[in-house]
């Protein structure tokens, strides 16, 4: 074992984890983080995960420890916060109850409030803002509709996306991307 | 209740009236999963159901959860706001669909705060969220308001030496608390539906397993990981075909099937139907007329043994392999 324990250049040492005590205030006054206060980690929400159960990178449990520490970077800038399958099988066997699904959602939109977010909800983002679907409407596609003798796919009027987007905030974050590109 | 039966009364009469809902389609199927659509609508024309078209509906809001919960929320009651507007309860087939639009219709209902949030967001399009209205995925159609014991006059040709395993998916079920319907942990209403075809249900090891849809743009590979172990044990419990209730987790299983073969270097060649689909076989339904061609893993095979197998009453497994 000791001939591998060798330091090499490519060793990083971890940088020191900035604490927010404030954080975890500010979970708990969003719509769905009011739960992240029960959680006594006993890890029962990464047991029945799905995707734990296939992967090492993703923790709920770690996540909502995270939170409660007060380490606020390194919970949001994580790339794992994004592999929950929304599945919700975590919430349904919390024995504290904890709506453990929405507590990570509550991160994942603080983290875009940060800039951290995956490109695919951009695209998503932008379709329903076009046009009201998460998918792009092709004409191709709307004409098999009429050939296979399907209704005409309903139009959503942009401008109420528009307006619900500008109201809750959502114009911002995609027009922010858009400016990126 | 609002006007879903075009006679009130008892639930007995309910279940004679003409059943008529507000459609909603949702973004999957239409655009992804058009199969689904055509069999159900050629399914619901048979059952003498009345869809009435929602205009102007956008997302469900579920693909942006992730980003903007209020956005979501907005999403959501503006399409709850649609239905209520035509006086309906709204009917989906797409299980996400389903469970964002029941989770936002019961905690606006029942939480005056997000209510009144929510509505002032509304406002700024001049709608107004009011909660005069339930929503209904097409399964629970068939359970709650039509009844299985109808249902089943309409089988003309079951689907007898079929063994086919269902696919539950997670958003008709959890969270329990929202969604109230069967046991979230050992469902049993899709082996019913099944039985009900004259088919054999399939038992196998981790049912209840997802199928990764939600992060599929993300992480493509973890899914893959998820629907190999599924077709593994699908195979391992010798069933013909696989069948589901939602577009996305159909979109999993059928168009990247073919990508998890790759990925594990094995062959499934496992048939994913929509329920409807089987549906309308079961009720005599030309095969042509329920899309069945559009489905990318080829049924082929599968119908043919069904044609041999019909009336003798053998396994279709014999036939086919």
């Amino acid at each position: 074992m000791t001939d591998n324990a060798v330091e090499s250049e490519g060793v990083k040492l971890q940088t020191p984890s900035r604490v927010n005590p404030e954080f975890k205030h500010e979970v708990l006054s969003m719509p769905g983080g009011e739960t992240l206060k029960y959680c006594f980690q006993c890890g029962t929400c990464t047991s029945c995960c799905p995707i734990a159960d296939i992967t090492d990178s993703y923790r709920p449990r770690t996540a909502i420890r995270l939170a409660q520490l007060g380490l606020e970077e390194r919970l949001l800038s994580s790339d794992t916060l994004w592999l929950c399958a929304a599945c919700y099988t975590c919430t349904d066997h919390c024995p504290q109850g904890v709506e453990v699904k929405d507590v990570l959602r509550v991160f994942q939109n603080l983290a875009v409030k940060k800039g951290y977010i995956p490109r695919v909800y951009r695209e998503v983002g932008k379709n329903i803002l076009n046009a009201g679907y998460a998918y792009k409407i092709s004409k191709f596609k709307m004409k098999k509709r009429i050939e296979k003798g399907l209704p005409p796919l309903s139009e959503t009027p942009p401008a109420h996306m528009e307006k619900l987007a500008k109201a809750t905030g959502f114009h911002e974050t995609i027009a922010e991307m858009e400016d990126e590109e | 209740m609002s006007g879903k039966s075009e006679s009130t009364g008892n639930s007995e009469s309910k279940k004679d009236a003409v059943l008529k809902y507000a459609f909603y389609l949702g973004c999957a199927t239409p655009l992804r999963e058009r199969a689904y659509e055509i069999s159900a609508r050629r399914v619901l024309k048979e059952l003498g159901v009345k869809l009435v078209e929602m205009k102007g509906v956008n997302c469900c809001g579920l693909p942006i959860d992730a980003v903007n919960h209020e956005m979501t929320l907005a999403l959501s009651a503006r399409n709850l706001v649609i239905a209520e507007k035509m006086g309906l309860d709204i009917l989906t087939l797409c299980s996400g669909c389903t469970g964002q639009l029941m989770k936002t219709n019961k905690h606006l209902k029942g939480n005056r705060e997000s209510r009144e949030r929510v509505n002032s967001y509304l406002k700024i399009i001049r709608m107004e969220f009011k909660g005069t209205i339930e929503v209904k995925h097409l399964l629970r159609v068939f359970i709650e308001d039509i009844g299985f014991e109808k249902l089943k006059t309409y089988i003309k040709r079951p689907l007898s030496g079929m063994r086919i395993a269902a696919h539950y998916g997670c958003h008709l079920l959890m969270p329990s608390k929202y969604l109230e319907f069967d046991d979230f942990e050992d469902p049993k209403f899709l082996r019913e539906f099944i039985a009900l075809l004259g088919a054999e249900p399939v038992r196998y090891a981790d049912e209840k397993e997802c199928c990764g849809a939600v992060i599929a743009g993300v992480n493509l590979d973890l899914p893959l990981n998820l629907i190999a172990d599924k077709f593994r044990n699908v195979k391992n419990a010798q069933a013909d075909a696989m069948t589901t209730i939602c577009p996305s987790c159909h979109l999993m299983y059928d168009q990247h099937q073919s990508s998890a073969e790759k990925m594990f270097d094995e062959t499934y060649n496992m048939p994913v139907l929509h329920f409807t689909q089987l549906l309308g076989l079961a009720m005599g339904i030309p095969a042509e007329e329920l899309a069945l061609d559009e489905l990318k893993v080829s049924s082929e095979g599968l119908l043919t043994a069904m044609e041999q197998t019909a009336y003798v009453g053998q396994s279709v497994r014999k036939v086919w392999s």
